[in-house]
Order: structure tokens, then sequence, then C-alpha cells
């Protein structure tokens, strides 16, 4: 049972990911990661991992994904502009670095097979969930946690001040 | 149900969003395979946790979740100020940092 919603969730990340990266047109490209992401978090409530679920379709089906569309929608981009296009000059750089990418993801499948035991993993009932995590993230990992609100609050900044826009002299 | 089924399709996930970094010319779809290969990085690490019974591996997933957020509004914007200098989000148009 485990194993038949692990293949179907596993086979809509691996397709949706897969027409993201070949469509022309941002906007399919944008709900097909949305599909990913939620075939993501079904992923991880069978891992156990109940918050970072919610968290998952919270920050990114949610909120990055709104940026994303809100960008599309903003540049509102049209089809002859070539976007969509892979470019023809540096192609053999690209195929170049596939073949790297290939030869690297064999060997680390590879290695992984033959060195991980495998078998199951009994957890206790609260693992992963709210109260568990955040135990943890409150004690041990408190100072990473405020390091990650000041973060969140340059980046804040930083995009204010680089889309604002800047009237020239010279306009 | 294996750590291994979870490894492996981390790393198919990963390999698709290096594919679509190196391929595509679109700046909006290059951060797109960017976050597709956060997310990959964010299985594996759950999927660790998940069998070795340790909650350390949902923060570093969360911390990632974080940096992908902070980095999706800088870069997002940065992609704004670019499309305002030169009507384009190709990034065969960029190379104003080109010697």
């Amino acid at each position: 049972m485990q194993l038949l919603i692990f293949s179907v969730f596993a086979a809509g990340a691996i397709i949706f990911s897969l027409i993201m990266i070949t469509n022309n047109r941002s906007v399919v490209s944008a709900m097909s990661m949305v599909g990913t992401m939620f075939c993501l978090a079904a992923l991880y409530v069978l891992l156990d991992a109940h918050l970072l679920a919610a968290l998952q379709i919270i920050v990114y089906a949610g909120t990055i994904m709104v940026l994303f569309l809100f960008v599309i929608m903003l540049l509102n981009l049209r089809e002859k502009e070539g976007v969509g296009a892979v470019a023809e000059h540096n192609i053999f750089f690209q195929f170049g670095g596939i073949l790297i990418i290939g030869y690297l993801f064999i060997k680390v499948v590879g290695a992984i097979r033959e060195s991980l035991p495998s078998g199951t993993v009994s957890v206790g009932r609260d693992f992963g969930t709210v109260s568990a995590v955040g135990k943890v993230l409150f004690t041990d990992y408190l100072l990473p946690f405020e390091v990650a609100s000041i973060l969140l609050l340059a980046a804040v900044v930083g995009a204010v001040i680089l889309a604002r826009n800047i009237k020239r002299k010279d306009a | 149900m294996t750590l291994n089924h979870y490894l492996i399709l981390g790393a198919i996930l990963f390999s698709i969003g290096v594919v679509g970094v190196l391929t595509r010319r679109n700046a909006i779809i290059i951060y797109m395979s960017i976050e597709l290969m956060l997310n990959a990085v964010n299985l594996t690490l759950i999927a660790f946790s998940r069998y070795l019974n340790d909650l350390d591996g949902h923060i570093f997933a969360l911390m990632i979740m974080t940096v992908a957020a902070a980095e999706a509004a800088v870069g997002l914007a940065i992609i704004i100020s670019l499309f305002r200098s030169k009507e384009s989000v190709n990034v065969d148009d960029f190379n104003i940092l080109k010697g």
C-alpha cells in the first residue's frame, strides 16, 4: 500500500517537473511546479513529516508560486521573444554538462545501492509533529532560528531596493 | 518502502533541475529549476531524518525553505530590474559583466 502511494506521487513529481523544464509557456511551467510541490508534500506525509508537509504547501504552492505568477504577469512576455527557446550557440557545453551530470547521477545511485542498509525503521507517534519539531527548533537550534529571521529581513529590504523604480537624470 | 526509493527519487529530481538550469534560457524558468533542486535536497534530508529517527533533518529542511523563500524574493526582484533595463528575460542577453 505504501509502495503504491509512493509510486503514484513519485511518478507525479517526475512528470510535473519534466513538463516544467520542457514547456515553452512560463505559466504552464509555474503550474507544473505547483504540481511537483504538492506531490512532494504528499511524500513528506508518507515520511511522517507532517509539519513540513503543511509548510511545503503554504510556502511553495502559496507564497513562492504567487510571486512567480506575479512576475510572469507583470513582465507580460510574448511568445515571439523566444523566451522558451533553447540557446543555439553553446549547445556543445550544454550537452557536455548534461553528460557530466548524468555520470554523477549514475555514480551516486550506484554508491547508494551498495552502501546503505535497507529496511524499515519505526519511529515514535509524535515524530515530525509541530510539538516535536518545535521543541528541537526552540532548544537546540534557537540561534539558527533567530539568524533566519535576520536573513528574511535582509531579503525584504534587498527586494524592495532592487525592484524600486529609480528615476534617472538622463531619462 | 526503503530509504533507497526516496534517495533515488531525490537524485532524479535534482538531475531534472540541473538539466533545466543548463538548457533553458528563460531566467524565470531557471529560477524554477533551482527551486526544484532545493526541493530534491529537502526530500533527501527528510528521508534520512525519518530512517535515522532523528529530527535534525527536519530543522535543516526548514532552514532550506527559509533560504529558498528569501532567494526567490531577491531573485525575482533582480529579474524585474534586469527586464527594466534590457526588455528581456533571456539570459543570453545579459552579458554586461563580460570584460
